[in-house]
């Protein structure tokens, strides 16, 4: 999913990141004895948009919703790669799949109660599953469509029952799940925010600014988008799973919006915040990094930044063209405009490092090979001199951002370098995404990102380059390039079939298909990003989790 | 009875001055006018050094800078004094986040005033992003005083229900923040052009901004040419032209526009002032002049993101901003008292 923006009706995606938590450059902070209590401050530039979890599709939110709410299993809330272990949450345990991987039966726990002081039943999570649907929530046809009686729901959202798919037994305590064909990603996909178990009474439309009770530690106390989202503790909430939904350490949480991230920086810098969500600006870095170390946390994210190709519009229709891209960018020069070695690594492929399926692979370098070295531009001109492309106008859209941009302008440079009049549009990131995916807009070239959903190849594989992920005309059409290739198709869902049962297999073939793709070239790779948390000297018990990045509630004050 | 210069004794000193000096024309004796006024000289001698810099934009850099400022050079390195540099210098020290683009040399043979963040040449940029701030700002001013000159006089001039529908449709334009009807122009037209009949005019050219900056300030100068025009049109020479019969055309052409030229004279600084300004807003806030063109308005833009690592790069193109419309308001000064009659008995008397 994209890191930030607004996405009403995106296909599948959401951030994510990859933990090399508590490794990395995460300094300890100077004081490590827990402390609870206190006010935590976070800033941000703006608000996310709704409040509604079944609907925020954005990774701000995500975040926090994460420790507001609840879901049947989850990720493990704790730092580093074992963020990525499923736990039971709501359900007493991670049921095993019966039926040949079609049903799943959850116990759900007794004694849990939303922050409203309503008792957290069965009903409560049927009725959760058909909102999903009834507010045509964003992910309902991409997560939830192999649910039983989804078909039906999809179509008629306000009559949704999920009749067949989600059957509670209020006297046993459970809920069965029914899919229409084994899904290995099941347990992943109602992990995410969106599967939330919410109050059955919670009405079936956008709750916009309105707080939704919930089971978390923390309860939403006030929501003003232009202002404040201020979080208190659940006055219900008692630690049922130290894994699932720890203790909360601060009382309160009070959520700022409205800086620029300049101002963020020195907010941070001068105890008057203790973390921000938006990346540092690229003029602050050597100042943080040097000045401010310790209050700096780095981690690797399960995501690449990219430029996708129109595979349907001139020149880019013709592959040698994208590969010649491919071939001229300087991979090093982009790594540095995001901020320098220690924030990226070059990449040619899809897979990111250490993601399952991967195997490196870089066939766009000097010398061919496992990893990139250097821009081969001879080769470059060589594609494009007998693609016969040379002279064509070609547009790249970008977001108006100061990275994003920075990359837009080199590649008019590289693209001009290859013989093509290029420009450049830079338009709001609360639209680009959106606009970038819809064939309507006849968008050639862009800049954009992607990140984990799950952990799980099909999340980039499949969700970008499959051809049922292309729907063209539409703003929730994430395979921005319109890559639709019969063969890498066919693989894709052998991959799918076989992760079901045989999970290293079908790595096997993700990185057989990650290697295809990487080769038809419908976008042009640059580089895996990290993240970087600015924290204030106060704030201690930092942990970086692969799925939630920063875990808000494990973190303490002084 | 007439008397002429022949009828005056031939020492007496009116007379001397009649036989020696012909009657100076309105525009001759406004510049030589304009010529006693040091500061409006001195403002007029910082402006052609300003046009003279940035024509020579293309010399500067190549052959003296030896660069291109329009191709990134995040890569590269620079020679100086036989120390070579990464252009843009990695951070070293603490956890070795983010870099430096190379700082101000001070040396016009590259890198003068340091480079931005796609490792360009600062200095060759400002004076290739001139030549476009200038270049809009001059053309606009154009195309708004001919629009305006246009619609002032034939509205004035005219009267009645001409005036009337020219007037509202003014008044229209006028009920517009100018620069929030700007930039809603600019972004309406940035990003698909503009196509009408046979003008077609591409997303990226810089005959957007040109006219969508001449259009807005339409209104600005319309309306005090018309006031002039209603004033000329009672007045007696009119008056008098009109009671002998003269066409109107020959009136307009002989009689008003003549007249109502000198306050459009007085216009074209300031409006270059002005117009330059609003381009400047226009191309820092994405709208206006589009990469890989340059304007001082875009290379504020790109050196906001380095305010705090090299403050030089904002810097630079805003003070080339604030001594070109410096220079220009003063000799708009300058030219509205050389233009003024009221100010011939002060300079005269000076």
């Amino acid at each position: 999913m994209k890191q930030s923006g607004w996405l009403r009706r995106g296909a599948a995606v959401a951030v994510l990141a990859m933990a090399t938590a508590g490794a990395g450059l995460s300094p300890a902070l100077a004081d490590d004895a827990p402390h609870k209590g206190g006010v935590m401050r976070l800033v941000a530039r703006s608000a996310a948009g709704t409040i509604d979890p079944q609907i925020n599709y954005t990774l701000q939110y995500f975040q926090i919703n994460y420790v507001l709410y609840d879901t049947l299993v989850t990720f493990k809330k704790v730092g580093g790669t074992d963020g990525f272990t499923m736990v039971p949450d709501l359900a007493e345990s991670v049921p095993q799949p019966e039926d040949g991987g079609k049903t799943y039966t959850f116990k759900i726990r007794k004694g849990i109660k939303f922050s409203n002081g309503q008792e957290l039943t069965v009903k409560d999570v049927v009725a959760s599953y058909q909102r999903i649907f009834k507010i045509s929530g964003p992910t309902s046809g991409t997560f939830y469509n192999g649910i039983v009686g989804a078909d039906a729901c999809l179509k008629t959202p306000a009559t949704c029952t999920l009749a067949g798919g989600v059957v509670g037994d209020e006297a046993a305590g459970t809920v069965t799940f029914h899919l229409t064909q084994p899904d290995a990603e099941f347990f992943y996909k109602i992990a995410m925010p969106h599967a939330a178990i919410v109050p059955a009474d919670t009405p079936a439309k956008d709750a916009g600014t309105t707080p939704i009770p919930g089971t978390g530690a923390y309860s939403i106390a006030s929501y003003d988008p232009n202002k404040q989202l201020k979080l208190v503790r659940n006055p219900y909430f008692k630690e049922w799973s130290k894994d699932a939904q720890p203790e909360a350490y601060v009382d309160e949480i009070d959520y700022d919006f409205g800086l620029t991230d300049e101002a963020e920086v020195t907010a941070v810098q001068n105890g008057q915040a203790d973390w921000m969500f938006d990346q540092p600006p690229s003029d602050r870095l050597a100042e943080i990094g040097t000045k401010y170390a310790d209050q700096v946390h780095i981690n690797t994210l399960m995501a690449m930044w990219y430029a996708p190709m129109n595979t349907n519009m001139a020149p880019f229709n013709d592959a040698r063209v994208r590969q010649a891209v491919n071939y001229a960018i300087d991979r090093k020069a982009l790594v540095d405009l995001f901020g320098g070695p220690v924030l990226g690594s070059p990449t040619c492929q899809i897979l990111p490092p250490g993601f399952p399926g991967h195997e490196d692979y870089c066939p766009y370098t000097k010398n061919p090979g496992a990893k990139w070295t250097a821009p081969d531009l001879e080769k470059a001109k060589e594609l494009v001199k007998a693609s016969g492309t040379a002279g064509q106008k070609v547009s790249i859209v970008v977001e108006d951002t100061t990275v994003s941009r920075a990359i837009g302008v080199y590649l008019q440079s590289v693209l001009n370098s290859l013989g093509y009049d290029t420009s450049v549009k830079a338009i709001s990131p609360n639209i680009q995404f959106t606009y970038i995916q819809n064939t309507n807009n006849k968008v050639q070239m862009s800049v954009s990102q992607w990140y984990q959903d799950y952990p799980a190849a099909s999340d980039f594989l499949n969700i970008l380059f499959s051809c049922a992920a292309f729907h063209p005309g539409s703003d929730a059409s994430v395979n921005i390039s319109g890559f639709c290739d019969k063969d890498v198709d066919a693989k894709i869902q052998k991959a799918m079939a076989l992760a079901v049962t045989d999970q290293a297999g079908a790595n096997k073939i993700w990185a057989e298909v990650d290697k295809d793709v990487t080769d038809k070239a419908p976008v042009a790779v640059f580089f895996t990003p990290k993240h970087v948390d600015f924290v204030s000297k106060r704030l201690g018990n930092f942990q970086f989790n692969p799925q939630f990045q920063w875990i808000v509630s494990q973190g303490w004050v002084k | 009875m007439s008397m002429t210069s022949e009828d005056l004794p031939s020492d007496f000193p009116a007379a001397v001055a009649l036989k020696r000096r012909p009657a100076a024309g309105p525009w001759i004796t406004a510049w030589r006018k304009l010529r006693r006024d040091r500061a409006a000289m001195a403002a007029l001698g910082v402006l052609l050094l300003v046009l003279l810099l940035c024509l020579l934009a293309t010399a500067y850099a190549r052959h003296v800078a030896h660069t291109d400022p329009f191709v990134s050079n995040i890569s590269g390195s620079f020679t100086l004094d036989g120390v070579t540099r990464p252009v843009l210098e990695p951070s070293t020290t603490g956890l070795g986040l983010g870099f430096t683009p190379i700082g101000p040399t001070w040396n016009i043979n590259g890198y003068f005033l340091g480079a931005d963040n796609q490792g360009r040449d600062v200095a060759a940029r400002i004076l290739y992003g001139g030549r476009n701030s200038l270049l809009i700002a001059g053309t606009s001013t154009l195309i708004c005083l001919v629009l305006a000159t246009v619609i002032g006089v034939v509205a004035g001039f005219m009267g009645g229900l001409v005036d009337a529908v020219l007037s509202r449709l003014l008044d229209v334009l006028w009920a517009f923040p100018i620069y929030l009807l700007a930039i809603s122009l600019s972004i309406v037209l940035i990003s698909k052009g503009f196509d009408i009949g046979p003008i077609s005019i591409t997303s990226g050219s810089l005959w957007l901004p040109i006219f969508i900056i001449g259009i807005v300030y339409v209104p600005y100068v319309a309306r005090p040419i018309r006031g002039e025009v209603l004033s000329l049109k009672s007045s007696e020479f009119v008056l008098a032209a009109i009671g002998l019969g003269v066409p109107s055309l020959r009136i307009l052409w002989k009689d008003v526009l003549p007249n109502v030229m000198t306050r459009v004279i007085v216009f074209v600084p300031i409006m270059i002032a002005l117009n330059m300004l609003t381009e400047s807003a226009l191309s820092f806030l994405s709208i206006g002049v589009q990469a890989p063109d340059a304007s001082w308005g875009t290379i504020i833009q790109d050196g906001q993101t380095m305010l705090y690592t090299r403050p030089i790069v904002a810097l630079a193109p805003g003070l080339a901003i604030v001594i070109t419309v410096l220079a220009l308001n003063v000799l708009g000064d300058g030219v509205r008292d050389a233009l003024d009659p009221k100010s011939k008995l002060r300079i005269g008397g000076a």
